[in-house]
């Protein structure tokens, strides 16, 4: 008897070291593109802060910061088109700001206000879904009427760890697999689903690897190296653009900060590993050394950006704390395309005792 | 030209007919294709239309309707079968969390113009959860609309406007009336409105709301106690759960002064105590009785052999009929 087995030790795409350095060539457009990289990540890095300490002094809600994976979000987002479909789910808004979102709007989401959801007109991009999984199958079934038409866009699903083990994450990959879907699925291993460690959530040593069972691609990448993530994700999206069928991308990352501000990362994190990553293994870090070997970053221009984006954060945040809060009344818009009778009714009711207070 | 069909042929053509209509349309589910699906109700579309539009998916009821959601936000409108109700609570997260949601968290950029259509109900000696009757979990969700038909003429009419609809729509088919009779169906497109019950039956002694395969059954009633008691009652086929008809509903009670509402569903937070509680709001003072539920007990749908004795009887319904009458 045979016992069917996994064959083999897990690979991991890298072409920046943490030092700096190059593994091997870097792929083409990279050169081009990596120090407007950097100052996004930069930016992001400090926009995390930023909702942070809003959400500290009361001026956001719950707030579900990114830190660590920012190379993750902008590297892949960076090799999709702006009319491919993107379903991000709720820790994207690194990827989704690259992608277009503007920052002020971003923070809407945090501040419970309902125009959070309208997303920018030229993008096919949805707000980050809550549901973990959910959007695979949304990103299966948009991928799944752009190959019915013959269209020439994929669709890209964006989850974490976590949602591997929902239900959703297999039927999406198996009917991506079956009908030959132009859909990415871009998991980010950032080891911790809130505070249960990913080792918990699966047995296999890799998220990638479920791609074999599903006879799809599979890709493991370093996620916090901006350049291997963006060579995978155009690798992928050029695949499943081409008719090349879906790929599984997994970014093995870290989350630096909690899951969101309800939480204290400190009960459930091994500090030792955390120091690791949140030293070495910085995105942000690496970028940076390798911007500076090439002549195209020094600490001026490191301290010039960084008071350029506080200015753009400021502003940013104006603008969203002076967004006007909506008419109540407002709830009962776009429950359906038509409102139905006794909608109105409950609408009115509303307005009436809104006018009498 | 018009022929007589059974609600299952209704539902065929109507199919069949959106299908050459608009390209956009889709067919997908479990066993619809080859097999035509397992109540035939997809027969010969698949040779008909090829397998870009009549999609046998695998196994996945969230998969389906997961996927039908997504196509939707990308211009298709699908109609998905779910084989039996009962299969759908692996799916119910998609249906009740994204595909109701989607407009309304968007701000209205992308509606999910969807159907899903399920057999449902109990009566034809099914296995075990195959016959449920669940349709309040659907009414009770915003930005779901829910319709049931009772007759082949309004299977196909209702389906073409569910089709039609920029909303999601769980469509109810009864598979006790299924096959049950036959009735002339107009041969071409044709509509009728959601939100829109029907007055089948009139009477001014008492007012009946009933749907799905319930509605032959009160009918039968109806008829009996005339028979023995001279009473008439006013039938109402509401075919729309949600929006439902308001004014038809207070309309009638208005007029007759009584009520009984009939379904299968189990009779806790069953919709019959939603049109109980629409009739106390809009028309109390007419009530000369207080409004009588006869509905499925509050116990799993039982095996088959005793499934007769879990739905509302003829017997049930006159005796009820009777007690309000008496009050």
């Amino acid at each position: 008897m045979e016992i069917y087995r996994w064959p083999g030790e897990p690979t991991l795409h890298q072409i920046l070291r943490e030092d700096g350095t190059l593994a091997r060539e870097e792929p083409p457009g990279v050169q081009d593109q990596a120090q407007a990289w950097y100052r996004f990540m930069v930016f992001c890095r400090r926009f995390d802060q930023k909702a942070l300490n809003l959400q500290r002094q009361g001026r956001l809600g719950t707030y579900a910061p990114f830190s660590g994976q920012e190379a993750a979000q902008i590297g892949s987002f960076a090799a999709l088109r702006r009319d491919d479909w993107v379903f991000p789910s709720y820790r994207e808004l690194a990827g989704m700001m690259y992608h277009g979102l503007d920052p002020a709007h971003a923070l809407l989401f945090s501040r419970g206000h309902p125009a959070a959801g309208y997303m920018p007109k030229e993008l096919a991009m949805f707000p980050g879904q809550i549901i973990i999984g959910a959007q695979l199958l949304h990103a299966t079934g948009a991928a799944w009427a752009c190959k019915l038409r013959g269209e020439d866009r994929v669709a890209a699903a964006f989850f974490g760890d976590g949602a591997t083990s929902q239900g959703d994450f297999h039927e999406a990959l198996n009917f991506a697999s079956v009908f030959q879907l132009p859909v990415v699925f871009f998991c980010q291993n950032n080891q911790y689903a809130i505070s249960v460690p990913v080792t918990r959530q699966m047995a296999t040593p890799t998220v990638a690897q479920k791609a074999i069972a599903y006879q799809i691609e599979g890709i493991r990448v370093d996620g916090n190296d901006i350049f291997a993530v963006y060579d995978a994700m155009r690798y992928a999206v050029e695949h499943a653009r081409s008719g090349g069928g879906p790929v599984l991308i997994e970014a093995v990352t870290y989350r630096l900060g909690p899951h969101t501000t309800s939480d204290d990362p400190t009960r459930y994190r091994d500090p030792e590993v955390h120091d690791a990553w949140a030293r070495a293994k910085d995105p942000l870090l690496r970028l940076r050394r390798w911007l500076e070997r090439q002549g195209l970053w020094d600490e001026d221009q490191e301290r010039a950006w960084t008071a350029e984006v506080d200015t753009r954060l400021a502003e940013a945040t104006e603008r969203m704390e002076q967004t006007p809060m909506p008419d109540p009344a407002s709830v009962f818009d776009h429950v359906y395309a038509q409102m139905p009778p006794a909608l109105r009714r409950q609408k009115q009711e509303l307005t009436d005792l809104r006018g009498r207070v | 030209m018009s022929r007589e069909l059974t609600m299952l042929q209704a539902i065929q053509e109507a199919l069949d007919l959106k299908l050459a209509d608009d390209e956009r349309v889709v067919l997908l589910g479990e066993d619809i294709g080859v097999n035509g699906g397992v109540f035939r109700a997809t027969d010969g579309l698949l040779a008909k239309y090829g397998e870009k539009r009549v999609i046998d998916t695998p196994l996945a009821e969230s998969g389906i309707i997961g996927t039908a959601i997504g196509m939707a936000l990308n211009g298709m409108v699908p109609v998905a079968e779910i084989q039996f109700l009962a299969f759908i609570f692996p799916g119910l997260e998609q249906l009740l969390s994204h595909a109701a949601r989607m407009r309304h968290r968007t701000r209205g950029q992308f509606g999910v113009p969807m159907v899903i259509r399920t057999p449902y109900g109990a009566g034809i000696r099914g296995p075990e959860l195959h016959s449920e009757s669940v349709e309040a979990f659907f009414a009770h969700t915003p930005g779901l609309k829910v319709v049931v038909p009772s007759s082949p003429y309004d299977a196909k009419g209702l389906l073409i406007s569910a089709i039609e609809d920029p909303d999601p729509v769980v469509f109810l088919e009864p598979t006790r009336i299924y096959r049950a009779f036959r009735e002339e169906v107009p041969g071409g497109l044709y509509r009728v409105p959601l939100g829109q019950a029907k007055v089948v039956r009139e009477g001014e002694d008492l007012s009946i709301f009933a749907w799905g395969s319930m509605l032959r059954t009160a009918l039968r009633a109806a008829e009996q106690i005339e028979q023995e008691r001279g009473w008439r009652c006013e039938v109402i086929d509401l075919r729309t759960l949600y929006p439902l008809d308001r004014e038809t509903i207070i309309t009638s009670v208005q007029k007759t002064g009584r009520a009984l509402v009939v379904h299968e569903a189990h009779k806790t937070a069953g919709l019959g105590a939603e049109i109980i509680s629409l009739i106390n709001d809009e028309a109390l003072l007419y009530l000369r009785a207080p409004v009588k539920r006869i509905a499925g007990f509050d116990v799993p749908v039982p095996m088959f052999s005793v499934e007769d004795d879990y739905l509302p009887t003829e017997a049930r319904i006159r005796q009820g009929i009777e007690e309000t009458i008496l009050f």
